[in-house]
């Protein structure tokens, strides 16, 4: 979606004012949230593309005026609404008032070492030849879906080089809305910074992104 | 936002549906034990052993794992190597995706829209904000993680590092320089 999350060559943000000796967390509520958000994505009900989905669905202004665990906090929420696991009444109660979906898991402090560890690898088997090689020049597709995607505004409908093939990987676009991981080949593809931003960007500047096979046209 | 998030942890432990001496776990992983140190021994390491260095051009999730660094975030790991001609810097322009096993959790500027929306656009501008800058005729190459990919920026070795050992180098490889945000230190500065 054409959402608040998508920033690349957005403008008027100000400088990056980087904290030095940066503590992990600014506020023991932060720290909380990001167990919460990191716990609750193991009952089983979504994946990590819905998360990201629900993050950059909130309104653009409610966005861009919430710090980062703020951000995930009301995903999370939402999140815990739609699979049925709380209501909006025991949000606003601050306490559970009746029994909720079932989690396929709740996750204990002894396996929260070895579910790390194992993270969540997203390739997957595919079936199918890659449709591209390394050095073809492809187009990215123009396309403006209502639902998730990873292709970034500023790189549609650009010419670029297919540098790297990474095998089959889980789709985003379809795994964020239910609608299943149909994974395909995903390639590193690179365009030359005045392919993206025309004749006055950066001579010297080559910008990449992973693309998965469907946001890719040959020229 | 202390009292939003209190009151969600007492309705998820109220239905059994977390468990908090698990968050707690999560959090103390997260504070305490996965951070740049990690990604600074694969840096150090690669700066001295040819063999380990060539594992980590080929496979770096293997070569990575090999040091016990995996899981979570770093689950498709990529190294991408500076180099007199080439400079790297990773963003994700879409969220926050960041390699957590080498970096830990990212910093809040990484997270946050001016290095978001600049990095792809003006990486000059912003690497001079880091008081980084290159020579003109130094390309850089921005790596936008829209995949599950995670890129660590193997910075350049410093001049006058020639004895050094594998700890020794590690104390020069800064979280910034991994990002590709700055540079490994000068050890003739830090002395």
């Amino acid at each position: 979606m054409n959402g608040p999350q998508d920033l690349g060559g957005q403008m008027g943000f100000g400088p990056i004012d980087p904290e030095p000796d940066e503590p992990v967390f600014h506020a023991p509520w932060e720290k909380r949230a990001f167990g919460i958000t990191l716990a609750t994505g193991t009952l089983g009900a979504w994946n990590i593309d819905e998360s990201r989905h629900a993050r950059e669905s909130l309104h653009p202004v409610d966005y861009y005026t919430s710090s980062y665990y703020e951000i995930w906090t009301k995903a999370v929420e939402k999140l815990l609404v739609r699979h049925g696991f709380v209501t909006e009444a025991e949000l606003a109660a601050g306490h559970a008032q009746g029994a909720g979906a079932m989690p396929k898991r709740v996750i204990s402090a002894a396996d929260v070492g070895p579910v790390l560890k194992r993270g969540g690898p997203s390739n997957r088997e595919v079936g199918v030849r890659p449709r591209f090689a390394a050095g073809d020049r492809v187009r990215t597709k123009v396309m403006h879906p209502v639902g998730h995607t990873r292709l970034p505004r500023y790189a549609r409908g650009k010419v670029g080089t297919v540098e790297a093939l990474h095998g089959g990987h889980v789709f985003p676009d379809t795994n964020a809305m239910g609608e299943g991981e149909n994974p395909q080949h995903l390639y590193t593809v690179v365009f030359d910074g005045r392919e993206i931003w025309g004749p006055d960007s950066d001579p010297r500047l080559k910008i990449s992104i992973d693309a998965w096979e469907s946001y890719l046209e040959p020229v | 936002m202390t009292a939003r998030v209190r009151a969600l942890e007492t309705i998820l432990t109220e239905k059994g549906l977390i468990d908090p001496a698990a968050i707690d776990e999560i959090i103390e992983t997260y504070e305490h034990r996965v951070g740049p140190k990690n990604g600074a021994h694969v840096v150090a390491k690669a700066w001295s052993d040819p063999d380990f260095e060539a594992w980590l051009r080929r496979d770096a999730t293997a070569a990575i794992a090999s040091l016990g660094y995996i899981g979570r975030q770093g689950e498709h790991m990529q190294a991408v190597f500076n180099t007199p001609e080439t400079h790297n810097l990773v963003v994700c322009t879409l969220c926050s995706c960041y390699p957590w096993p080498v970096l830990g959790t990212p910093p809040v500027w990484y997270k946050s829209p001016p290095y978001r929306s600049r990095a792809v656009i003006d990486p000059r501008g912003v690497l001079a904000e880091f008081g980084v800058t290159l020579p003109e005729e130094t390309e850089v190459r921005v790596w936008d993680s829209t995949a599950e990919l995670r890129y660590l920026v193997v910075p350049m070795r410093p001049a006058g590092t020639e004895g050094m050992g594998e700890e020794e180098l590690a104390a020069l490889v800064t979280r910034d320089s991994m990002i590709g945000a700055g540079l490994a230190l000068d050890p003739t500065v830090l002395a």
